[in-house]
């Protein structure tokens, strides 16, 4: 035994510790408050992935905006782990996790939040209701395909259509949500002017809409207007003053109310509408069986071979049972740690190299029971087993690396994003593999190997190796 | 075992009698492209309140049509539902539309619910025509530039061994045989099950790939080694020979390891990645199957120049014909 395989053993139990307290940590965190729990990808854990493109080309900016936008959406719908990012020049992806009808939210998401004030010649219109406008005359709420009877058992969450407003009048509409300055938009306050507590939201619009705006409102002051986001009804203010400049603020009595009417200004609306150009939806049941299916499948295949090992290799084949335990408990602290999202196809990724970690094994053993024969002494068949087998372990492993990253750049591809997580956790296990088949293994064997017990040819599947005898002998 | 590589043409027959069947059914059937490739939207749907048998795919096939879906292909199937057996319907249809497809699916979903009661939707995916069209450009970008980089890899790695060309070649050679068997199969499974080719597949084929050189590079490095230590006369047949018995333990217990691992997925691993497993397993077996009887072998038929030989009228192509 050298002090080399001291360390490395000391090194191995210290890395294995680690990786265990990472996999049972607490609440799922570690150090230093680390979220370390492990992530489940849509396809385990139920949810919705869409990618939506602009239904018009854009500038890339534009397109910021809009993932902005929906950003901030999404966060409105509270829940965690959702994702919303940028691809490519017009199109934002759109993943959230876990959520009860993720179709209609997706709708929510997407709206364009077309904003207008309107003129409803006095008329106080209750909120909800869906108008036609002079900007948006054939909103699709009111067209034949949504408005076909609905036969349903369930009741579903369609906007209830005010019958009204099917072929009722077009309002017209004073301005155009364009021109809200968003920067003007500020945040509920509570108004100096008024007796009892009022809250106030500021707006300013520009262009021809401030202009509109300012006549209109002199002209019409006590009486109503209504704001209307997306052809429907969402607040009807009385003017109090004439809005000199398209400059405003609307004040509620409630500040419930005012933040409503602040996040339906400042975030409402979108620079694009957006398209569904594709959609990935997963109920959470099936994401469960699909994790049962995996943890089963995991552990019959870890088992089986195990098995196989031990019957074939016996004390190699224990030593290396253990060296795949420990890849096992890497692997998984590893995804908790960088994060990596597991998904379906990504289990079956780190299953395959589990299937690649005892190949290099095999290749070790294989050689290592040619070196015993040939009447090495144990410790020198171990070491140049390795050797022998290393360069064909080194070029084997580089060519499946080579594989899994252009994999993982093809994954990049929104139509097939799914193979990203096979890519990513088959590339992490042959690193892994390269450690854990060599040094642990090695620094196992040699450490067992001067063991009296280890000194029987039985043990490595031989019937007689010359070089063991000698060691018996001379120790 | 002395004579597997005298016997190469019989390997080499053994592996067209594979693949041709399935070039054949390429050429007539072709692939059956699942909507990652062919764009559409696919719907797996729960019927809570019927048993497995009751359902009927042509009253399905009519709900879909009557809400705009025509030509909806329906797969039925069992799937558990809170511990008991429920049935099930993988149904294939046109993709949703771009502008507005909640209505949409509502709409088929409260059909379907008229007619069955609960029904429950168990997964939904749709992709448009942009995005298929996008992720088959990638898919063959993808295995052309895979095929290309290892190439290159293998050429480096043997640059000591004579003639390193060699080695890279006959790898891309046997690894074409796999991608052959492997589309071959899928060609027949699509025609006769309903296989389709999606992104999974992509996957599982990129896999063979890399599995297969990783056989044939193990297959090769000893006959790397084997040649550097040649003795003097020794044939380039024998060495072949001798390197792919040495290695032939390593091969077995490998293959059968991987096959223990695939196979408990393929039998517990779920539903999703059922097909992905299966066209692995096909692969894995094909690959090294032709990283011993293939690539091995085409090396020494390299190296024996034997195309010289095998349109002379004299001497036909067969076992005893390599002795010479």
């Amino acid at each position: 035994m050298r002090s080399r395989d001291i360390y490395f053993f000391v090194f191995v139990v210290l890395l294995t510790g680690i990786a265990l307290s990472i996999i049972f940590a607490p609440g799922g965190r570690w150090l230093f408050d680390r979220d370390v729990a492990i992530r489940l990808g849509l396809d385990l854990r139920g949810g919705t992935q869409v990618l939506l493109r602009a239904a018009e080309p854009v500038e890339r900016s534009v397109m910021q905006t809009a993932a902005g936008v929906i950003e901030r959406r999404v966060n409105g719908l509270g829940v965690a782990e959702s994702v919303v990012q940028l691809s490519g020049t017009d199109r934002v992806i759109v993943e959230i996790p876990g959520i009860a009808n993720p179709e209609q939210a997706i709708e929510t998401l997407r709206g364009t939040g077309k904003l207008e004030f309107i003129d409803t010649n006095g008329e106080f219109l209750t909120a909800g209701t869906i108008v036609r406008t002079t900007g948006s005359p054939n909103p699709v709420a009111l067209l034949p395909t949504a408005t076909a009877p609905l036969t349903g058992t369930e009741p579903t969450a369609t906007q209830p259509i005010s019958p009204t407003a099917a072929t009722g009048p077009i309002y017209q509409s004073i301005t155009d949500g364009k021109d809200l300055d968003l920067n003007a938009v500020q945040p509920p306050q509570i108004s100096g002017q008024s007796i009892s507590n009022q809250f106030a939201v500021s707006f300013a619009f520009t262009g021809e809409s401030a202009s509109r705006l300012e006549q209109f409102t002199a002209a019409n002051i006590q009486r109503p207007m209504c704001i209307v986001l997306d052809n429907q009804v969402f607040s009807c203010p009385v003017i109090q003053a004439a809005l000199i400049g398209g400059r405003g603020e609307i004040t509620t009595s409630t500040r419930q109310d005012a933040e409503q009417i602040y996040t339906q200004l400042k975030y409402g609306a979108l620079p694009v509408p957006l398209q569904v150009e594709s959609s990935r939806t997963v109920s959470a049941s099936l994401g469960q069986n699909s994790v049962d299916a995996s943890i089963v499948a995991g552990i019959v295949g870890l088992t089986t071979v195990a098995l196989f090992m031990i019957l074939f290799y016996r004390l190699p084949g224990v030593l290396a049972t253990l060296a795949l335990l420990i890849y096992t408990a890497i692997s998984f602290a590893l995804y908790q740690l960088i994060p990596i999202t597991l998904t379906l196809p990504g289990i079956a990724g780190f299953i395959l190299s589990i299937g690649l970690a005892v190949d290099a094994n095999v290749l070790i053993f294989a050689r290592l029971k040619e070196e015993l024969r040939k009447g090495k002494s144990l410790r020198v068949a171990i070491e140049s087993g390795f050797d022998e087998a290393w360069p064909a372990i080194r070029d084997s492993s580089v060519a499946t690396l080579i594989t899994s990253t252009i994999l993982f750049m093809f994954g990049n591809t929104f139509g097939v994003s799914l193979i990203k997580g096979f890519a990513l956790t088959l590339g992490l296990g042959i690193l892994l593999n390269l450690f854990t088949a060599v040094v642990v293994t090695r620094t196992f064997l040699h450490l067992v190997s001067p063991l009296p017990f280890a000194q029987n040819p039985w043990l490595y599947e031989l019937k007689d190796a010359p070089g063991m005898r000698y060691v018996r002998e001379t120790a | 075992m002395d004579k597997l590589v005298k016997l190469r043409y019989w390997w080499f027959a053994i592996s067209l009698l594979v693949i041709v069947p399935g070039a054949i059914s390429l050429a007539l059937f072709g692939l059956r492209l699942g909507i990652d490739f062919s764009g559409g939207a696919l719907w797996d749907l729960q019927f809570v309140e019927r048993a497995p048998g009751q359902l009927d795919t042509e009253r399905i096939r009519a709900i879909f049509a009557a809400q705009g879906f025509d030509g909806a292909q329906v797969q039925l199937s069992d799937t558990q539902f809170e511990g008991r057996t429920v049935a099930g319907a993988l149904v294939r249809t046109r993709p949703l539309s771009e502008t507005e497809p909640e209505p949409q699916r509502q709409n088929v979903l409260d059909a379907l619910r008229a007619e069955y009661g609960q029904v429950t939707q168990q997964s939904l995916q749709t992709v448009g025509a942009t995005v298929s069209a996008e992720s088959t450009r990638s898919a063959i970008i993808a295995v052309i530039a895979a095929c290309l980089v290892i190439l290159v890899y293998l050429t480096l790695a043997f640059r000591r061994a004579p003639h390193p060309v060699r080695y890279g070649i006959c790898a891309i050679l046997a690894m074409i045989h796999d991608v052959l068997v492997v589309l071959g199969v899928a060609s027949i499974l699509g025609y006769f099950i309903g296989l389709e080719v999606d992104a999974l597949f992509l996957t599982a084929l990129l896999t063979v790939i890399s599995f297969s050189v990783h056989d044939t590079i193990v297959v090769f490095d000893r006959i790397r080694e084997n040649l550097i230590n040649r003795r003097p006369g020794e044939l380039f047949d024998d060495i072949v020979n001798h390197s792919i018995v040495q290695t032939l333990p390593r091969s077995v217990n490998t293959q059968l390891t991987t096959f223990f691992t695939l196979m408990a997925l393929l039998l517990f691993g779920g539903e999703t990645i059922r097909n992905l497993v299966l066209i692995l397993l096909i692969g894995l077996i094909s690959g090294t199957y032709s990283s011993i009887f293939n690539a091995a072998q085409l090396l020494v038929v390299w190296e024996n120049r034997e195309w010289n030989r095998w349109f002379r009228r004299s001497a036909p192509p067969g076992p005893e014909a390599s002795t010479a």
